[in-house]
């Protein structure tokens, strides 16, 4: 279902001190990527609120992504434990409106793992370009 | 683009955005066409002015801005460059030197996350970036400024590991007038050095220059050494660390031991291990660790103690206390210096080259400790199956280094390690026939080339090849099949004694130490520094400084610089007595809020509660993580910053209705 000219574009809330560090990380190491991804920067992964997810979708993307720092690594102790369990709900939900469970990921990043997060956005973005535009876009947003 | 109306703040002050869009010399410029980025800003509302700067770092770019602010009345200032890791501090400082609050100003990352990961995409990286700025001129729209907080800062540093770099660091902290707690894990101070028994390039005996500069960190009145310590928990921010230290039981008072011996004499415990032989030789149940140890006291190993009381009777002092339990000290400082040191790859679990099978078959620091003229052989040396002086050594470099099955890292010391034990060979048994066999041999630095020249001309014997098969014959002696890429021969090369010239990997009580500061770990398994060049003993935690073996294998010199370079990055704030802490926090509106109490349990440093039917927010505990109002049913919680309809402006602007 394709539409012409359409690319994908996905969504990836970073943690300041993990994964926005490891899409820096992806930067200096010219780990080369599809451009598909828009990061926003958040303190914390436990900042990300399902409310921000879903408005990403409704507003056009056709994945979102959820990243922080590994288990155990949280700049917050335990922020992103937190995040998982918000994440399990958001997976539920989102499956619930029938989205592709392909178009929601989590994943932790560390900021030395650039090409991780580099290898992530190319998947990802693979993926999404099987399964096309996401059904919740509005018509005529790029 | 939009059908965004220009937003006007509070006061109905007209929101005045100017954008700086850097080109980075070609860094940017290379993938994003700049000017059309900034020619598709001018277009969004409450632009004022988008222009395009060489390097807006630059005193020229940073003029600019203070000029831009000043002639066109801005209130917002954006910036497009590189990443806020680096260039935040430095743009936050010029707006504010302008007359505008910091948290007005609004960086774009169009570098590492555009130009540098879409090289070849020219079109695309534009698009790109156009968005980005895009989203962040809605971001910065709608910021408001905020007041950082003064933190006055405790006049004491944390050392956390006492080899040459901690120490080092300590003594310049120290010396500078501060007050320095020294935690060391191990029963003395001194580290890996202390094991060592010459030094490259030079050959002076590693312990003869380290041991007067363990005396002199012990004789330091603004030094404390905890040594049998370890850090359990740290609390706090930059300024202001609270950290609990585990005192393990040495089984004895060591302000009344002397480390006389007597007690080591009597007992009748023997043990074939030494930790500070490598394993090698036998030592008492009580005992010192060695024989210049900091402090010199006496340590019961437990796990072989039988209890016989031979030591309380021959210690004169009465300091033997075998119903000693761990203690915990709690210290507040003000920053903390990383310099917990190293292990040596182990080869033993994959038997590399047969080691663990052959018994000649040993690493470099075993041999540091036979040649070691204090070490158990008393400098002879000798091969393990037999006991007998080898007269056919062969060193194999990279062993757990720049191997895909170990580490990919170079570990950078053992070239010149081997090239110096080699010499040390040559030089004591002038008969011996030495190899070493590499891959490439490393010797950058003053005087390395030179020592490798003088290795060569010492008759070492260089074969460029590792060994492929590793057998062992009846006598014992280790036979190496090696291709020599040189000649292109197949040699089979007959060994008295085989040394690995094993690398440095991060060991797991760092790990653990590491996890507890929560400072990022690299993909080495190394801790990881705020940025590769230009803040290389700084971790992105203010306050918090690594350096040595930490940070990653380096040598001796580089590991003392790096300790002076952390002791003076930390006093910093040692001598400010002040810091600054971020604004971020947690806000509350109290018109909305229930007190429903769902974010209390959310916050992991119990600055929420609920009191009198409302939520107090004890905004000096809060970390402004946000981890709360991500939890808020009602919306009443905001984290300044980073407030939803910030977040959600920007969630919006990734998108477009018409042609970017």
């Amino acid at each position: 279902m394709a539409e012409e000219g359409w690319e994908p574009k996905i969504v990836a809330f970073c943690c300041n001190w993990c994964s926005y560090g490891g899409a820096d990380t992806a930067g200096m190491g010219r780990f080369q990527q599809p451009a598909s991804t828009r990061v926003i920067k958040v303190m914390c992964s436990g900042r990300i609120d399902p409310l921000h997810v879903f408005n990403a979708f409704l507003e056009g993307a056709d994945a979102v992504l959820v990243t922080g720092c590994h288990i155990g690594d949280c700049h917050y102790v335990n922020g992103n434990e937190k995040t998982e369990v918000r994440y399990e709900f958001l997976e539920e939900m989102l499956q619930q409106l029938g989205l592709e469970p392909d178009r929601l990921h989590l994943n932790w990043i560390s900021a030395s793992e650039g090409e991780r997060f580099a290898n992530f956005i190319t998947d990802v973005t693979a993926k999404v370009k099987e399964l096309g535009p996401s059904p919740l876009k509005p018509a005529g947003v790029k | 683009m939009t059908e965004q109306e220009a937003i006007t703040n509070e006061e109905s002050e007209e929101v005045r955005i100017g954008a700086f869009i850097c080109e980075c010399g070609v860094n940017i410029a290379g993938a994003v066409d700049c000017n059309a980025v900034a020619d598709y800003i001018s277009t969004l509302p409450n632009v004022v002015t988008s222009v395009v700067n060489k390097y807006t770092c630059s005193d020229a770019g940073q003029a600019e801005i203070k000029n831009a602010i000043k002639d066109l009345n801005l209130n917002r200032v954006l910036v497009a460059s590189c990443t806020p890791k680096t260039h935040e501090p430095i743009f936050r400082a010029c707006v504010e030197e302008a007359g505008l609050n910091q948290y007005l100003f609004e960086f774009v990352n169009i570098r590492e996350h555009c130009s540098w990961i879409h090289m070849w995409e020219k079109e695309d990286a534009t698009k790109k970036a156009k968005e980005l700025v895009r989203m962040g001129v809605a971001r910065a729209a709608l910021l408001e400024p905020l007041q950082s907080s003064e933190v006055p800062v405790t006049d004491a540093a944390l050392v956390i590991g006492a080899g040459v770099t901690g120490m080092q660091a300590a003594m310049d902290i120290a010396d500078m007038g501060h007050k320095v707690y020294l935690v060391e894990q191990g029963p003395s101070i001194g580290g890996k050095m202390a094991q060592l028994d010459k030094t490259f390039p030079t050959n002076d005996c590693s312990i003869c220059i380290l041991g007067p500069k363990m005396v002199e960190v012990a004789r330091n009145e603004n030094i404390e050494i905890m040594s049998y310590s370890e850090i359990d928990e740290v609390d706090g921010y930059v300024g202001n660390f609270k950290v609990k230290v585990k005192h393990k039981p040495r089984y004895l008072n060591i302000d009344e031991c002397t480390g006389c011996g007597l007690c080591t004499e009597k007992c009748p415990v023997e043990v074939p291990y030494v930790e500070f032989d490598e394993g090698i030789g036998t030592r008492k149940a009580i005992y010192t660790p060695f024989p210049q140890a900091v402090p010199l006291r006496a340590l019961v190993d437990k796990s072989i103690c039988i209890d016989c009381g031979a030591c309380i009777k021959a210690c004169e002092r009465g300091a033997i206390d075998m119903d000693q339990q761990e203690t915990f000290s709690e210290l507040d400082v003000g920053v903390i210096v990383v310099s917990a040191g190293f292990d040596v790859y182990d080869p033993e679990p994959n038997h590399d080259f047969g080691f663990g099978l052959y018994d000649n078959v040993i690493t470099t620091m075993e041999f540091e400790r036979l040649i070691n003229a204090s070490g158990p052989t008393m400098g002879k040396v000798v091969r393990p199956s037999d006991v007998k002086p080898p007269k056919r050594i062969g060193f194999v470099q990279c062993v757990g280094s720049r191997d895909k099955n170990s580490n990919i890292y170079c570990s950078s010391f053992c070239c010149m390690a081997s090239l110096k034990n080699a010499q040390l060979l040559k030089e004591k048994y002038p008969d011996t026939e030495v190899y070493i066999m590499y891959m490439d041999m490393r010797t950058p630095f003053r005087m390395y080339e030179e020592f490798y020249n003088r290795a060569r001309d010492m008759g070492i014997r260089f074969i460029r090849g590792r060994p492929a098969e590793v057998t062992e014959n009846e006598d014992h002696n280790i036979i190496a099949r090696i291709e020599d890429t040189l000649t292109n021969e197949i040699v089979n090369l007959e060994l008295d004694l085989m040394v690995l010239s094993v690398g440095a990997v991060s060991p797991e009580s760092t790990e653990t130490v590491r996890q507890i500061l929560k400072v990022s770990r690299a993909a080495d398994g190394f801790m990881m520094e705020a940025h590769p060049k230009l803040k290389p003993v700084d971790t992105t935690l203010d306050g918090i400084f690594i350096g040595g073996m930490t940070q990653g294998p380096k040598d001796i010199p580089y590991s003392i610089s790096q300790g002076s370079a952390c002791a003076a990055r930390a006093t910093r704030f040692l001598a400010q007595g002040k810091a600054l802490t971020e604004g971020i926090t947690a806000k509350v509106d109290e018109d909305i809020c229930v007190a429903c109490g769902v974010c209390v349990p959310m916050c992991p440093f119990q600055a929420l509660s609920i009191e009198d039917d409302k939520l107090k927010i004890l905004t000096a505990l809060c970390k402004g993580c946000g981890t709360c109002m991500a939890a808020c049913p009602t919306g009443a919680l905001e984290q300044s910053h980073f407030k939803n309809e910030q977040l959600l402006a920007q969630v919006k602007n990734v998108f477009a209705y018409g042609e970017v």
